[in-house]
């Protein structure tokens, strides 16, 4: 199975996607991961968590890369390597017609990663609902409070190890 | 009922006891809140609409529950809900009948589990008098739900308590099993 996908030509997507990284890459060097040039979703890291919205703001505004529409923005939880971390999926709709997914990662105990909700406004409530699910903080978010949970809910729901409350409000919560 | 068909013709003059006419009057005015919290709400609004016409059975939504007899519970209750649900019902002024209905508003079903968010059963926090089956239950099913409400009314008498007018519906309850049997050897033989 791993053989025939290698063997097949990369699709124009992950050409596009590959032509992409590198102006990235020649413009932040080490900041930047290698392109895992896989054919659903070719991605990237950034490995310096800081200047991600340095590099946000460069992929929205370079001539050569117009990555104007944030079509997602996810929460992941790392346990084993004690992170947690976003998958933003972003495309430039309408211009160059590239896509590309960006994953951003921090410390799993008050990581903080900078936000880009000024970059993109899409950003705001998706980063509210990672910090609501997840518990990372977003640096420079003007509105970091939880989207779906109530506001005095215990704990992020969708880490890993989570545990469910006893009680919310005198109300038994597990089954 | 039969009050309607009994022909009375010539001195307009008919002789009953209190309780019966006036849940007679209760439960053909049935007035259900007008809120939906999940997919079941969009059965329950099927339900009300001109197909299944819960109107002619004098069922119509209110939109206020300090107008409202009966709280249909149609969805999922999630904990933020949980609240809102409590202060609605608490709004409603007595006597009140509460319906849930589907899984969710039952018994928390697929949430059952790992939904950390959903309330496991709306009887934890509000007394239910009807649970209908279902996810979603059909209208079918939601209107004999509603029916198994006017036959609560119907037991209530003056001076009785809730809890006995329930019991004495569960002493008038019929084996749905023979039933069904009977329905499909008719079915069988025609």
């Amino acid at each position: 199975m791993e053989d025939t996908q290698e063997n097949k030509p990369q699709s124009a997507e992950v050409i596009a996607a590959k032509a992409a990284w590198q102006i990235i890459r020649e413009k932040f060097g080490d900041a930047v991961s290698e392109l895992d040039e896989n054919a659903f979703m070719p991605f990237f890291e950034v490995l310096k968590t800081e200047r991600w919205r340095e590099i946000a703001l460069f992929m929205r505004d370079d001539a050569r890369l117009r990555f104007n529409y944030m079509a997602c923005l996810s929460g992941v939880d790392y346990p084993e390597e004690e992170k947690l971390g976003i998958v933003c999926n972003l495309e430039s709709l309408g211009e160059h017609g590239h896509k590309i997914a960006v994953k951003v990662k921090c410390c799993r105990d008050k990581g903080i990663i900078p936000s880009v909700m000024k970059v993109w406004k899409t950003a705001d409530w998706h980063e509210r609902e990672a910090f609501d699910m997840y518990g990372m903080r977003f640096g420079g978010h003007d509105d970091l409070r939880r989207i779906l949970c109530p506001e005095d809910w215990e704990g992020y729901p969708l880490r890993k190890d989570y545990q469910v409350q006893e009680t919310y409000h005198g109300i038994k919560v597990p089954d | 009922m039969g009050l309607l068909d009994a022909n009375i013709s010539k001195h307009n003059v008919l002789v009953t006891s209190v309780d019966n006419v006036m849940n007679w009057a209760r439960l053909s005015s049935l007035w259900p809140m007008g809120f939906g919290l999940a997919c079941c709400a969009i059965e329950m609004m099927a339900t009300n609409a001109s197909n299944y016409d819960l109107e002619r059975f004098g069922i119509f939504p209110r939109s206020s529950p300090r107008q409202s007899d009966l709280m249909i519970v149609a969805g999922t209750v999630t904990m933020k809900m949980a609240e809102r649900v409590i202060r609605l019902y608490e709004q409603m002024p007595e006597p009140r009948y509460v319906l849930s209905m589907g899984s969710c508003s039952n018994c928390g079903g697929p949430y059952w589990k790992h939904g950390y968010h959903v309330l496991k059963g709306v009887d934890r926090i509000i007394p239910v008098d009807v649970y209908v089956p279902g996810c979603p239950p059909r209208p079918e099913a939601l209107i004999g739900g509603l029916m198994k409400v006017q036959e609560l009314i119907r037991m209530e008498q003056i001076g009785i308590s809730r809890a006995e007018a329930l019991k004495k519906l569960e002493e008038k309850s019929v084996d749905p099993s023979q039933l069904i049997q009977q329905a499909r050897k008719g079915a069988m033989a025609s």
